[in-house]
């Protein structure tokens, strides 16, 4: 009687925990509609994009909407930008951060604690502030609808020196003390021992750069107005600009503009949930 | 709290005393320390530091971008907050951006974060679906929410037929527009946060939850007593740093309606950006950016005030 009601419990809480899984994948799906909509308007014909009741596919499949929207405007050039941007701003935030947060964390100098508190105080001021003095001095110099613009003026924001900093400080001082017995320069000690030690905080501040500048809208916007120095966001920006209406094609446009982001998230899915799990930043 | 992350500094061995103004160490200190922050500080003064001072100074004249900078004393900044209609509007419209979507956001951020925390399997499938949004242009993800709030084939106003609930013009109401620039945002934007609160929920020691059961909680008491409390730290960033980005919203409102219609969603950044790019007002551009500024730091200090209150720290 009593293996029974343990068997009836049993497979009661399997049932519940079944339908609990059941309805988690529901709201999952549910939740990738709007994505799974666009690529079902992608392939449609023009004329049926919108319809009573919805469909999933149309009449026909048109493949060559999307070759029609590649052809309108230069999106493998958009992919460009946005990836020589995205990469060189990644790689510039990582080194120089890295190698100021050093000097916050370890080196004792005259003024460091003021100096630090400045780039602390400068976090809580929106970019915003500074777009229209910046705008103003890419103009001066002649860097309207360049790549430095793009990537200069990002790359040197108080965030990742924190965050490097912050994290230098939880090594232990034991390590660098056993370099500095053994005759180790100050860089190397940056460069053998710490460096290594901090490749969750590195690799965090590396995918969130890169993410950061791959979605950037309003910046590019300000300072970029050729057609060919445009990156992605901007790109389908002005897709929408001019053939806003045809929805089929605006979908492809998104879509390919959509399609690289999963591929990136699909390589780094892992240490991106890990990386806010673990220092509870990312830049927003 | 900024003394505190300062002096959590690393070496404790303190200088003794010196031969002259400065001995030997600290000229190498010095020096070792300027190589490592130089390329991070050059880039950091030229791009942050001075163009924040010049755009303090700037907004105090008046510049149309072609010919010179006329002074105005506090002009600028008389105008927006007391005799500009459409900047005390655009406030309300991000004011109330800011309250309905940072709610929206935590909740279901906390909802889907206490429901992947249940032992299931494949959790962090789930986990990587719902963050999906953040890892794509803002811009990309708005055309497609655009075309679904279309009125009459549009796929939310199909939805709600469903349930007989009339025609919706959404983008195009200014009742709805902005209501809808909410729920698209939450759509993207609730990952993030999700994402915090599991590894929040997750560092909480099973002990807690033993010990409470034996005493007799139930799961909805277990919640409020137990989880919540022990998350207030999480929830009080992911709220603060919420808000904050949410006040700089510009993406979807530039691109899903342009502001319209009736300017019920021109949010401050795009109040910003018309004015400094479309009108080249840069005098009056930089104080908007000042007041944005104001705001953030307004509601962030309320935020600190109040984390005494209801943030429980062990």
């Amino acid at each position: 009687m009593e293996e029974k009601i343990k068997r009836e419990n049993y497979v009661r809480s399997r049932f519940f925990k079944s339908l609990e899984y059941v309805l988690l994948v529901f709201t999952s799906c549910v939740f990738l509609i709007p994505i799974v909509w666009m690529f079902s308007t992608s392939l449609k014909p023009n004329n049926e994009t919108m319809s009573i009741p919805p469909k999933l596919i149309g009449s026909t499949i048109e493949w060559g909407n999307y070759a029609k929207a590649w052809n309108f405007l230069p999106f493998g050039v958009f992919m460009k930008n946005s990836f020589i941007v995205a990469v060189t701003v990644t790689v510039l935030v990582v080194i120089t951060s890295s190698l100021a947060a050093y000097a916050f964390a370890r080196i004792q100098f005259k003024g460091r604690d003021t100096l630090f508190l400045m780039y602390l105080g400068t976090l809580m001021i929106p970019q915003q502030v500074t777009m229209i003095p910046l705008f103003i001095i890419m103009k001066k110099l002649g860097w309207v609808d360049t790549y430095q613009a793009l990537i200069l003026p990002v790359s040197f924001t108080a965030f990742g020196t924190f965050l490097m900093r912050q994290f230098f400080l939880t090594i232990p001082q034991e390590l660098e003390e056993a370099g500095r017995i053994d005759g180790c320069s100050p860089f190397g000690l940056y460069a053998r021992i710490i460096m290594p030690m901090s490749k969750p905080a590195l690799s965090t501040l590396a995918i969130f750069s890169f993410i950061g500048q791959w979605r950037n809208f309003l910046w590019p916007l300000i300072v970029i107005n050729k057609t060919d120095m445009k990156t992605l966001p901007l790109g389908i920006r002005m897709f929408q600009g001019q053939y806003g209406t045809e929805w089929n094609l605006l979908m492809c446009a998104t879509a390919i503009v959509i399609i690289p982001s999963i591929l990136i998230f699909i390589i780094l899915q892992k240490y991106l949930v890990e990386g806010i799990s673990l220092t509870g930043m990312g830049g927003r | 709290m900024a003394e505190n992350i300062v002096n959590s500094t690393g070496l404790a061995a303190k200088n003794n005393k010196k031969t002259g103004y400065w001995n030997k160490r600290e000229k190498t200190n010095l020096i070792t320390a300027i190589l490592f922050l130089l390329p991070n500080i050059i880039g950091f003064l030229a791009f942050t530091l001075i163009p924040v001072i010049v755009s303090f100074i700037i907004s105090f004249f008046d510049w149309e971008l072609v010919g010179d900078p006329v002074f105005a004393g506090l002009k600028n900044y008389y105008n927006l907050l007391f005799s500009d209609r459409l900047f005390l509007k655009v406030i309300l419209n991000t004011l109330y951006y800011v309250g309905s979507y940072v709610t929206l956001n935590v909740i279901i951020a906390m909802s889907l974060a206490l429901w992947l925390t249940r032992n299931l399997k494949g959790v962090l499938v789930f986990r990587s679906v719902f963050f999906l949004p953040q890892v794509m242009p803002i811009v990309a993800l708005a055309l497609i929410w655009k075309m679904m709030y279309l009125p009459k084939y549009g796929l939310i106003n199909l939805f709600l037929g469903l349930f007989g609930v009339p025609d919706i013009n959404w983008l195009f109401d200014p009742r709805f527009a902005m209501l809808g620039i909410v729920i698209t945002s939450g759509w993207m934007g609730f990952g993030y946060n999700m994402v915090i609160f599991i590894a929040g929920i997750k560092g909480i020691p099973q002990s807690m939850f033993e010990a409470a059961w034996i005493d007799g909680a139930n799961k909805w008491q277990c919640f409020w007593r137990i989880t919540l409390p022990l998350l207030s730290p999480s929830v009080f960033y992911a709220v603060v740093m919420t808000i904050i980005s949410s006040f700089q919203v510009f993406d979807q409102t530039m691109v899903m309606t342009g502001g319209s219609p009736a300017n019920s969603t021109n949010t401050i950044v795009l109040y910003l950006y018309q004015n400094g790019f479309q009108f080249f007002k840069m005098g009056y551009a930089s104080a908007i950016a000042w007041v944005l500024f104001a705001f953030i730091f307004v509601v962030t200090m309320i935020q600190m005030k109040l984390q005494k209150d209801w943030v429980y720290y062990e």
